[in-house]
């Protein structure tokens, strides 16, 4: 009797560790990075006027790592990701890493304002007419696409990213290009 | 504030640490004085909770934008009616309320068996403290609802949208956690049989009362949920199979199996393991569904935002699991009880078959939830399992449900006289064939939708008819009428009020998903359509400028064919300033057979045209009522009897003895 109970426990305890095991994947990862068509694929292109600076053409940051954050004024969910993205930007500027905030639906006088108040450092672009949001397939904002070395979009996530997410995101491309 | 209710949850999980400790110490040495003590702790627990979901209520009434919840959650224009609703509106708010009606339920047992206990009540007594020491430990650890702002705004972001544009945000996730949580009460007794080491049937009873309660509760939060969907996101429909939907599903259905099974146990002493199991894996299922919401794991609408709890309730899932079923694997050899089925088409048969498929519904629906996670733990590909999948795995299941919910009621126990269960059937299968017929001719063509009919038509027919019977037998049989015969037989006659109402919430299912029309159509303004045999006129676009948002109001004007005017629709979008999309409001025009339902898509030229979606959503309506039948036959089933028992003392037998002489009279 006492082995048919031990056995039975072990089986207990087997199937659980299984499906804790399973959920433990699942808690792993991030659910706002999605599963994007145009993860893998060529970064479409484009040349901005800058907030303060000369204009921004992304083919000419070809062998950077580029994030690319679709943002606006207006949207409180980028307040709460615009620390992170300042952040990646002050740790990695000196690595190869570029980040380009790409002002959404705004009107240039608020994305100042906004850009002076919350202390945003990295480069902004202005996308009148949305033509740049509408190549990136945004549904909305905030959105953030990681580019790697070869011009590739690697990873897109929408809403607010954490810095944990964009910080391994770096660091991974990084490593790769040393090898 | 944020000092004060700091301070009251923290004090909050000393008394239920205590409450735990005393309860199971008590329980371990017989000291009675112990258990006592920690009996009355469950109310300085209730006193507690509800002093800091009080102080949170009133920090967000005054804009305490200190306290960071208040913040995110509220702001100064926020009608008072939606700050105070912001209390369940995120993650660490709504922990609070879940504290509060776990500390109830807490509460609740303690005042129930304050003179007369079941042996087992000591050690459910610390089961229950100790899930609240969880959720307690959650809120005093990584969620924090009171955690402060260094410099607090001087306005808060507001309420989510969504959760600010309908009142019935007030009742729905209350309804549901009532229903969520008073699984903990089954579990513990469950728990506590098997760690008392019970061999009687003694706790079934008790669970069988408190399951009922609870499982009413969730009905009406799910149901609650659907008419919130409905209502709400305009999208003309009420249940889209997200996960979140899905995961509440699962206990209600595991929990309507151990409903009907308890009944073999009772009656006939059978499976006593099955049932023990099924309390065990329905509170499973619901720490399961509360790991996958807000263990940030799933993408969903309901999906709280990122937090940091995961890991903690992944733990809690382990721990359930384990102990609940490893001491039903310890218990095992107790548990077996000599398997009696006699024949297979009896009602003891039926409700062994009502078991399988109730389970085998669980189980397609968890498999489809949680597909996604499996696939990508195994190839790191992202799949989603939608409503197709669901809904062409679950029909066919939830049809053969409803032939046993038509059938099942006739048939007598041990099945020793199939024939005159028979001649029963023969009204209900004859209404059931001309539902068929009428259906089919009336062009019908889906078969899933002229079976569902037909099914529901025997389901609700054979419910009548055997309560009329039962009324008609008591009439004669007894003094008193109508009424005390019901009474009688009160749990049979609860059980069929509850078929009535899945037979209305089936027809209803089975008209809006086969017979529902839409169309989508761009109008300029004075332009009409016709849809559904009614002209239907874009009259122009309204705003209104309110303290918290704009609201556009595209009305359209309602015609019958003839010329008469049948009212207006004034489907809306609503634009918060928190929000970069706007919010859509549908327009409803309810009636008793179908709904005409309008939402604004888009609005063009400044309102000088609207594309609009319109549906004829048939049936809608008999689906909420059908889910409120269904709830009040569940309750009637659970309202304590006139006559106060002692337990422990022949309680199973007295209702037994009652219930067989009502039906020795209906045969």
């Amino acid at each position: 009797m006492t082995s048919r109970r031990t056995r039975l426990l072990a089986g207990v305890v087997a199937v659980v560790a299984v499906i804790v095991a399973l959920l433990m994947t699942g808690l792993g990862r991030d659910p706002s990075v999605i599963a994007s068509p145009l993860v893998g694929r060529a970064a479409p292109n484009f040349t901005l006027p800058q907030l303060g600076g000369p204009p921004v053409t992304l083919a000419k940051l070809r062998g950077q790592v580029v994030v690319i954050n679709f943002w606006a004024s207006w949207c409180t969910e980028c307040q709460v990701e615009q620390a992170a993205l300042d952040q990646a930007w002050q740790q990695f500027q000196d690595s190869g890493v570029v980040v380009i905030g790409v002002n959404f639906q705004d009107t240039t006088g608020a994305a100042r304002d906004y850009v002076r108040t919350d202390g945003v450092t990295y480069p902004v672009v202005e996308d009148a007419g949305s033509k740049t949001a509408l190549a990136y397939g945004l549904r909305g904002v905030p959105e953030t696409f990681v580019v790697n070395r070869r011009g590739r979009i690697v990873n897109h996530v929408i809403g607010p990213v954490s810095a944990a997410t964009l910080i391994t995101e770096i660091n991974s491309m990084l490593l790769k290009g040393t090898q | 504030m944020s000092q004060l209710g700091t301070y009251l949850l923290l004090f909050a999980l000393a008394v239920s640490g205590y409450g735990l400790i005393a309860a199971t110490v008590g329980a371990k040495t017989g000291r009675p004085a112990l258990v006592e003590s920690a009996r009355r702790c469950a109310f300085a627990l209730f006193a507690t909770v509800a002093a800091a979901c009080v102080t949170m209520l009133a920090a967000l009434l005054t804009n305490d934008f200190a306290i960071r919840y208040v913040a995110d959650n509220s702001a100064r224009e926020t009608p008072a009616f939606f700050k105070a609703l912001s209390l369940w509106a995120a993650d660490d708010g709504s922990l609070l309320l879940w504290n509060l009606i776990l500390a109830g339920y807490i509460a609740a047992v303690a005042l129930r068996f304050r003179r007369d206990r079941p042996p087992t009540f000591p050690y459910a007594l610390g089961v229950l403290f100790g899930v609240q020491v969880f959720y307690l430990t959650l809120i005093n650890g990584p969620a924090r609802p009171f955690a402060s702002l260094a410099n607090p705004p001087a306005d808060g972001r507001g309420p989510a949208p969504l959760l600010q544009n309908h009142p019935l945000m007030a009742v729905h996730p209350p309804f549901l956690y009532l229903g969520f949580i008073g699984f903990t009460v089954p579990f513990a007794f469950g728990v506590a049989a098997l760690l008392a080491g019970q061999g009687s049937d003694q706790w079934v009873s008790v669970i069988r009362r408190w399951t009922l309660v609870v499982w009413c509760f969730l009905t009406v939060g799910l149901v609650l949920g659907a008419l919130w969907s409905y209502s709400v996101l305009g999208w003309g429909g009420y249940w889209a199979w997200d996960p979140v939907e899905n995961v509440a599903l699962l206990p209600w259905l595991t929990s309507t199996a151990f409903l009907h099974s308890v009944m073999l146990q009772e009656r006939r002493g059978m499976a006593r393991l099955w049932n023990i199991a099924l309390v065990i894996g329905a509170f499973a299922l619901m720490t399961f569904g509360t790991f996958l919401t807000r263990g940030n794991v799933l993408s969903s609408v309901h999906a709280f935002a990122q937090t940091s709890v995961g890991p903690a309730y992944l733990a809690f899932l382990a721990l359930v699991l384990l102990a609940g079923f490893g001491l039903v694997a310890w218990r095992l050899p107790e548990l077996r009880t000599p398997a009696t089925l006699t024949s297979a088409i009896s009602r003891e048969g039926a409700f062994v078959a009502n078991n399988v498929l109730l389970l085998a519904a669980t189980a397609i629906i968890l498999l489809g939830t949680t597909f996604p996670l499996v696939v990508e733990a195994v190839s790191g590909q992202q799949v989603t399992v939608g409503g197709p999948y669901f809904r062409s795995s679950v029909t066919p299941v939830f049809l053969l449900i409803l032939l046993l919910a038509g059938t099942a009621p006739l048939l007598p126990w041990r099945a020793t006289n199939r024939s005159r269960a028979l001649r029963r059937l023969r009204v209900p299968a004859t209404a059931a064939a001309l539902v068929v017929i009428v259906t089919a001719g009336a062009g019908v063509h889906q078969v899933a939708a002229v079976a569902g009919f037909g099914l529901a038509t025997l389901v609700f027919v054979t419910s009548t008819q055997e309560i009329l019977t039962g009324l008609a037998i008591g009439r004669r049989g007894l003094r008193g009428g109508a009424v005390r015969a019901l009474a009688r037989g009160r749990r049979r006659h609860a059980g069929l009020v509850v078929h009535i109402g899945l037979a209305l919430v089936a027809a209803g299912i089975v008209a809006s998903s086969s017979l529902g029309q839409q169309t989508q159509v761009t109008l300029k303004t004075g332009q009409s359509t016709v849809f559904a045999g009614q002209v239907l006129r874009y009259q122009g676009l309204r705003t209104d400028q309110q303290p918290q948002r704009i609201v556009l109001t595209a009305t359209v004007s309602v015609t019958d064919p003839g010329g008469g005017a049948a009212g207006t629709l004034g489907p809306r979008m609503n634009l918060y300033p928190a929000s970069t999309e706007p919010i859509g409001s549908p327009s409803i025009r309810r009636g008793i057979v179908w709904d005409l339902y309008a939402s604004v898509i888009s609005l063009q030229q400044s309102g000088g045209s609207a594309t609009f979606r319109f549906y004829r959503n048939p049936g809608v309506n008999w689906l909420w009522f059908g889910g409120l039948v269904m709830a009040l036959g569940g309750a009637a089933a659970a309202w304590p009897g006139r006559r106060r028992r002692n337990p422990g003392d022949n309680q199973g037998a007295s209702t037994t003895r009652k219930r067989t002489a009502v039906e020795a009279g209906a045969r």
